[in-house]
Parts: structure tokens; C-alpha cells; sequence
């Protein structure tokens, strides 16, 4: 195959800046920063919620708790993100009767419940990494379950997952490239919105040096938060 | 102080404790001996009710941290249904016997089997209203009861993830004992008396384990507790380091706190110990102020433990 790199160059350039498709990836770029930045806060406390719930003391009450929570996980591990996505707009969405609600918003939040499941298996392992001596310590100074919870255990279990939450953090930036199921105008959408040559060639490349220019960005940035989170090992 | 009554613990299938009974009293050093897996851990645990018995009832002064387990209370037991049924039944056919003897018969039975019910309210109203009555009398908080007993771990257990100075403090602020001020000035006391006032900002990861263990001991005693339970401060300590630790605790129980040690060490035993128990199979074996319990040992496996350690 001769593929004429020139032309399709010149002909992707012009229709960037030109014809003016640059605002339609800088809509798309924000459109999927929102989702995924938005969606990894959700799943983060959502995640962190659950995982608590999961690893109450057991009684009676808890039990129930408990089961929702592992529920919650299962269904949301259990289905892929496009249906998710697609059952929550195209069933849910009249159901429930909230009409007004765009697409963006929408996509956030299918995208924050969807990480999450994933977030509370995450932390709930990071919980378990802590020392049971840590916990024990704090109740026999007479703190509370919650007390010990969120001051002792959650920050050092949230220390040690930090490699696995930015891991979460990356795939939920890549996993955005499927919300263009449901009308949002994402990165992807955007990128295939400039092939208006018939040959995507390029518009496909652009989208993924983004995409891993993105990631690279977000590494950094997991990097610079578990160097800060680190300090108490220093010895 | 502290009041063990007939406690049993089941993890599982595997029984540790086998009904022991101990009274702590106000002041008293008591220290714990007993071989690897008899129990002695345990039971110190249940003191501060880290672990729950199975059965039987601890108390902190006039407190109760566990439930009331029916089999100590012959005057609730009097009330329920299955003794008046089981005593009306011995009645007319007993004969000869005496009412007291049929009392005492139907208890024993009913402790033996186990019979009374898990529901109260199936066992009568008179019988619900006693136990919900003593419960209310004698209820505390387990947080509130904990604020009162300090404990300290073979494995130190201080927070990792906060400088010693929140170490110390944490507890008093957080439940609202001391101001963030008043909890500084006492830690940094405290910190000042162990020697490692220079430490107040570094984290536990920095530290010796001697000094892990003295920081431990600190910790507790900032929340001014009543009383303090040891769990073998010293075993996972490097030989060297033993000392300090053992010196700090000496101080602290020449000041009159009133203490419960779980310990190998046998020199520190004889020297601070008002009483020594020995633990074995999940039942006190021996108990005895320490001249009486080295010189003269009575308990056959006590005989054999100490001669194995002493030696």
C-alpha cells in the first residue's frame, strides 16, 4: 500500500486549524478529563465506602451491609462499562425520568460507579495489608471502630495501594474512549470527527499520541503523590 | 480492680481458656507465666476485651465489659423457666429431698447442659426484666472501659503513618481528654522522661525497638489509665534492649499503677511481681506471691516449666 503521508498530513492539518476542528478536540479533550477525573474522585470515595462496608465487624445488621456492598462489586464487575453505559442511558435514564441529565454527566457517573467496584476491591486489599496490631492498638486506646478506621488504617492502607489506585486512575482515562456510546463527545469522537478525507490514518495516530501523552502526564503525577505519601518510611 | 469470673475461650473448635478466674486488685502487679499456647495471651487480651470470651464475665471495677453470662448469677438463673419447670418436676417425684438440694441439683444441671435459652424472653418475663436490669446497672461502654486500661504489645504497634509526638497524642485529643495543648505538654513530658524528646517528630520507622517499646509504654500511660496490661513487652526485643524496657516498667509500677504482665522474664518477675500466675492448658495451674511460687512450687508442670526456664 502507498500511503501518501504529505497529503493526508496536510489535509489533517488544514482541517484542525483551518476549518477550525481544533475546538472539537479541545471539547473533546475537557469532555474526557471531566469523565475521568470526575469519575476516579467518585470511584475513589465510592470505593472507599465500600470497602468499609465490607470489612465491618460481623453482626446482624453488618451482614446486610455487607452483602449490598458485594452485590454492588459483582454487578459492576460482572457487566463490561459499554453496556453499563448503555443500559444507564438508554433503560435508566426514561425510567427514573430525569430527561434534562446530558450525556457528560451521565457518562460520569456510570464511570465513577464502575470504578467504584473496582476501587473498593483495591482498597479493601489495601485495609487488609495493614498490620491487625495497628487496629488493635487504636481500640485499646479506646478510639472506635471508625475512629481507628479513618486515622490508622485508612491512610496506611491507602499509602500501599496507591500504586494500584493510579493504576485505576490510568485505565479509567483510556476506558473514557467508549463513552462515545452514549452522544458524549470525548477524545475519540473528536479525533474521528477530523476524518473527513476518508482515511483516518492519521486522525487514529493523533488520538493515541494524546492518549499516552495524557497518561504520561497522570503518571507523573502518581508519582510526585506516593513520593509525598512516603515520608513516614524514610528511615 | 479487674475481676475475672470463669471465663472460657473458643477459637473454633480448639478451647484456650478453660474457666479461669482471677481477681486484679487496686496497686497490685500480677505477672502472667505459662508456656507457648496456654492461654496466657489470651487471657490478658480478654481483659481489655480484645478478644471476647465464649463464655463467663470480666469486670472493671463495678463494670461489666462482656455479657452477662447468665451461669454466674444463681438468683437470675432461679427465675427462668426451665429451672421453675425442672424444679417443679424434681419436687414431685424428688421425694426426700430437701428444697435446697433440689435447688442446687437443677443448677448444676442446668450449668452442666447449658439449658437455659439464647433468647431471653423465652425464658420469662421475671427473667428477661433481672437481666435487663443488671445490664443497665453495670453497663459501660467498651470504648469508655478501654480509656481506662493501657495496653502494650509484644510488637509495640505504634502508628506508622504518625510522628511520635500524634502517637502520644492522638488518643487524648481525639476523645476529647485533653485539649491539642495540654496533650502536647504531657506527651513531650513524657517523651522528656523516657530520653527521646529529641525523637518527638521522627516516625516510628526510625526507631529501635527498645525505643518502640518505650514509646509504647508512654503512649498508654498518656491516656492516664487505671490500669495496665503487658502482653510479653519484651520477646521481640533484641537482647540488648531488653533492659531499657524492663527499667521503664519498673518505674512505672513503683509508682503505685496497678499492672497485669504477660512476660518470660523470670528475674523481672521475682523482682516487681506481688503475685505470679501460671497458665496452662487454659487454667491457672498456680497462683502464689513470687518467693512462695520459685522456692516452692507445688504444681507438678510448674515444677518442669520452671526448671526448663530457670536453668
Amino acid at each position: 500500500m502507498n500511503i501518501n503521508w504529505k497529503y493526508l498530513w496536510e489535509s489533517f492539518t488544514r482541517q484542525m486549524f483551518e476549518l477550525g476542528g481544533y475546538k472539537t478536540v479541545l471539547e473533546g479533550l475537557q469532555n474526557t478529563l471531566i469523565i475521568a477525573i470526575g469519575g476516579f474522585v467518585i470511584g475513589l470515595i465510592l470505593g472507599i465506602l465500600l470497602a468499609v462496608m465490607q470489612l465491618l465487624p460481623d453482626n446482624k445488621i453488618t451482614r446486610v451491609v455487607k452483602t449490598v456492598s458485594k452485590l454492588y462489586v459483582g454487578l459492576f464487575r460482572g457487566t463490561p462499562i459499554v453496556v453499563q453505559l448503555l443500559v444507564g442511558w438508554y433503560v435508566l435514564k426514561p425510567m427514573l425520568g430525569i430527561q434534562q441529565a446530558s450525556a457528560l454527566s451521565w457518562g460520569l457517573v456510570i464511570f465513577g460507579m464502575n470504578s467504584g467496584a473496582y476501587m473498593s476491591e483495591i482498597i479493601r486489599g489495601g485495609i487488609l495489608s495493614v498490620d491487625k496490631g495497628q487496629t488493635e492498638a487504636g481500640r485499646s486506646l479506646g478510639l472506635n471502630y471508625f475512629q481507628t478506621m479513618f486515622r490508622i488504617v485508612m491512610p496506611q492502607a491507602f499509602k500501599n495501594s496507591l500504586p494500584s489506585i493510579g493504576n485505576e486512575l490510568i485505565a479509567i482515562v483510556k476506558e473514557t474512549s467508549v463513552a462515545g456510546f452514549v452522544s458524549v463527545v470525548d477524545l475519540q469522537v473528536a479525533f474521528k470527527l477530523q476524518n473527513t478525507v476518508y482515511n483516518p490514518i492519521i486522525c487514529y495516530l493523533a488520538l493515541a499520541v494524546v492518549y499516552i501523552v495524557l497518561v504520561v502526564i497522570f503518571t507523573l503525577l502518581i508519582k510526585l503523590i506516593e513520593r509525598r505519601m512516603r515520608k513516614s518510611d524514610q528511615r | 480492680m479487674i475481676n475475672v469470673k470463669n471465663i472460657y475461650k473458643n477459637f473454633d473448635k480448639v478451647q484456650v481458656l478453660k474457666g479461669v478466674s482471677c481477681e486484679i486488685k487496686q496497686g497490685e502487679k500480677v505477672v502472667i507465666i505459662g508456656p507457648s499456647g496456654s492461654g496466657k495471651s489470651t487471657l490478658l487480651r480478654c481483659m481489655n476485651l480484645l478478644e471476647t470470651p465464649t463464655y463467663g464475665e470480666i469486670w472493671l471495677e463495678d463494670k461489666l465489659l462482656t455479657p452477662i453470662d447468665p451461669y454466674l448469677h444463681f438468683d437470675i438463673i432461679r427465675l427462668s423457666k426451665t429451672y421453675k419447670t425442672m424444679f417443679a418436676k424434681l419436687k414431685a417425684d424428688g421425694g426426700e429431698l430437701t428444697d435446697e438440694e433440689i435447688d442446687a441439683a437443677v443448677i448444676k444441671e442446668i450449668k452442666a447442659k447449658d439449658l437455659l435459652s439464647e433468647k431471653a424472653g423465652r425464658e420469662g418475663k421475671e427473667y428477661k426484666q433481672a437481666i435487663k436490669a443488671l445490664f443497665q446497672e453495670c453497663y459501660i461502654n467498651i470504648n469508655l472501659a478501654r480509656q481506662k486500661v493501657g495496653m502494650v504489645f509484644q510488637h509495640f504497634n505504634l502508628f506508622n503513618n504518625l510522628t511520635i509526638l500524634k502517637n502520644l497524642t492522638l488518643a487524648p485529643v481525639m476523645l476529647k481528654l485533653k485539649t491539642p495543648e495540654e496533650a502536647e505538654k504531657k506527651a513531650m513530658e513524657l517523651l522528656e522522661r523516657i530520653g527521646l524528646a529529641d525523637k518527638a517528630n521522627a516516625y516510628p520507622a526510625t526507631l529501635s525497638g527498645g525505643q518502640k517499646q518505650r514509646i509504647a509504654i508512654v503512649r498508654a500511660l498518656a491516656m492516664e489509665p487505671e490500669v495496665m496490661l503487658f502482653d510479653e513487652p519484651t520477646s521481640a526485643l533484641d537482647p540488648e534492649m531488653v533492659g531499657e524496657v524492663l527499667e521503664l516498667m519498673k518505674e512505672v509500677a513503683h509508682e503505685g499503677m496497678t499492672m497485669v504482665i504477660v512476660t518470660h522474664e523470670m528475674g523481672f518477675a521475682k523482682e516487681v511481681a506481688d503475685r505470679i500466675i501460671f497458665i496452662d492448658e487454659g487454667i491457672i495451674k498456680e497462683e502464689n506471691p513470687p518467693k512462695e511460687f520459685f522456692e516452692n512450687p507445688k504444681n507438678e508442670r510448674l515444677q518442669e516449666f520452671l526448671s526448663k526456664v530457670l536453668a
